[in-house]
């Protein structure tokens, strides 16, 4: 009983702190002449506003992103969206430019050390070099036409004037968002038909200690694509994934997104562009002008034997035995 | 030279819709778009508040800052404006905008939203059509700055919730309330909008 008691006691004792501990939030409820004011139970918007990254309500209207009544993350999306990205790009695109422009007053072109042999042996097939063509000029007008979406303005627009930048930049969207289309069908056939050469291999190890091919006096051995070209491989596998998921979420604005989810779309695929385009120059540079020999392989789809030998011999000793194999059957 | 704002004071509107009407029926705005709403804020709980909202013609507007083709601007009022021949339609002012104003006349899938349509503050538009002619209306709607009134939603609102006119006089309208009956749930908007907030 006694042990009852206390235990009565004891919530009584709670109940009367709780209440006097409430009571200056109740003072605050009470109008200034001290009566009590049902109506000014307030709710600040600076507290909501601490509580949650934005204030969203019922609305009459059936769209749900008009709920949203306050969000301040516009603010720092502007903030990403002209300044953040455009030093950022402007610093990663033009820094590759300058590296690749160092590169090959230092290095020069590399050139086939033997020479050329004058015999050829195919290294793409013509649905390889589809593939690849495809991606590659659906990549360029993606990259253009989102370029211009950032720096347009600052670039072209003192140039040629609103009126015609405005034309420009509306069928600059549209070609944008429908090129998307035949970038993801060549993204996926890339993705499909080199994925094997592509795995990681032991002899990927050797041609790193060799320096890559980049040091004259030794030779990396490498199959039928080096680990520089699996770098870019799966480089552009995962930047590609990462654009087209974005891409399609901002082509189909507030589906399954909300605002935030929206502008970290916008985000993602800005960023991510911005280092495609950068690993891209990268990939054009050692494919053209950087390489003597290497343009083919995309061009005609038939290499010299010795641009073969130096840089992927191991592939070409395959495929002359295959060669070797196919001509001889018929004699046996 | 006055600086244009809007203030909803929140423990005065009661969710009428009325500045919604007004605006949709005087700037003769097309099916789906609103460029002021109401929104209510912990809806049937203690506390409960409602909003009218529409573009507050913010200082460093973010959506014109954010605008790939920069139609959008702010008059020496700080009204912010827009051009409807030079919009491209990217929603991107939608993403910037901290208050859902900018509205697009379609759904909006492969970008084909058309072009953007916000309060103009009942001030006409930003393009190159003659103030107050016919051929703005059409575009923008009514331009009643231009004859020297204020925004009707601000204007015929029933409670005076919503409140119109040089940032300072709205203010210090809002404060004297305030004081007047000892609460207020604050400027909403305000200090994202303006970088200031209205202390009592």
């Amino acid at each position: 009983m006694i042990c009852l008691a206390r235990i009565r006691l004891l919530l009584v004792a709670a109940l009367l702190f709780s209440a006097a501990a409430a009571t200056p939030a109740l003072a605050q409820k009470l109008g200034p002449d001290g009566a009590p004011n049902p109506t000014a139970s307030v709710t600040p918007q600076r507290d909501l506003l601490m509580q949650a990254p934005r204030i969203e309500g019922r609305i009459d209207i059936p769209d749900r992103k008009a709920s949203v009544l306050i969000q301040p993350a516009g603010r720092t999306w502007d903030y990403f969206h002209e300044v953040l990205l455009h030093w950022g790009a402007a610093v990663v695109i033009l820094g590759t430019i300058v590296l690749l422009g160092a590169a090959y007053l230092i290095m020069g072109r590399i050139r086939i050390s033997a020479g050329r042999s004058g015999r050829t042996v195919l290294r793409f097939r013509a649905f390889e070099r589809f593939s690849h063509w495809l991606t590659a000029v659906s990549f360029v007008v993606l990259g253009l036409t989102g370029l211009n979406i950032t720096f347009g303005k600052i670039v072209l627009l003192p140039l040629i004037g609103p009126e015609a930048f405005s034309e420009i930049s509306q069928i600059a969207k549209y070609v944008h968002n429908f090129t998307s289309f035949s970038f993801v069908a060549g993204l996926v056939l890339i993705i499909a038909i080199f994925f094997w050469d592509n795995l990681p291999a032991k002899v990927d190890i050797e041609w790193l200690k060799q320096g890559g091919g980049f040091i004259k006096s030794k030779h990396a051995p490498a199959g039928r694509f080096n680990p520089g070209e699996k770098a870019v491989y799966w480089l552009s596998l995962t930047a590609g994934l990462a654009v087209s998921i974005s891409g399609f979420l901002l082509l189909f604005p507030f589906y399954e997104t909300n605002i935030a989810e929206m502008q970290l779309a916008q985000v993602v695929h800005a960023v991510v562009a911005v280092l495609f385009i950068a690993l891209i120059l990268a990939h054009i540079y050692i494919g053209t002008l950087g390489m003597e020999g290497a343009f083919e392989a995309m061009g005609t789809g038939e290499v010299d034997i010795n641009w073969a030998k130096e840089h992927h011999d191991l592939w070409l000793a395959e495929q002359l035995e295959k060669l070797g194999t196919r001509q001889s059957a018929p004699a046996e | 030279m006055a600086r244009m704002k809007f203030l909803c004071d929140a423990d005065r509107c009661i969710d009428c819709n009325a500045c919604v009407t007004a605006c949709k029926n005087e700037n003769e705005v097309p099916w789906g778009i609103n460029r002021r709403r109401v929104v209510t804020i912990n809806d049937g709980k203690p506390g409960e508040r409602s909003v009218s909202m529409a573009c507050m013609h913010c200082t460093d507007a973010p959506c014109a800052a954010v605008c790939p083709v920069s139609c959008i601007y702010p008059t020496d009022d700080g009204i912010v404006l827009h051009s409807k021949d030079l919009c491209i339609g990217c929603g991107y002012c939608f993403y910037a905008c901290p208050f859902g104003a900018p509205q697009y006349p379609q759904v909006g899938n492969f970008g084909s939203r058309g072009k953007m349509d916000k309060c103009t503050y009942c001030a006409g538009g930003g393009g190159t059509e003659a103030p107050s002619s016919a051929a703005e209306f059409e575009k923008y709607g009514s331009n009643r700055f231009g004859e020297g009134k204020l925004p009707l939603c601000a204007e015929m609102c029933s409670t005076k919730s919503l409140l119109a006119g040089d940032g300072d006089i709205i203010a210090q309208i809002y404060k004297e309330r305030v004081l007047k009956r000892g609460y207020g749930s604050g400027a909403w908007g305000w200090i994202t909008a303006y970088h200031e907030d209205v202390n009592v």
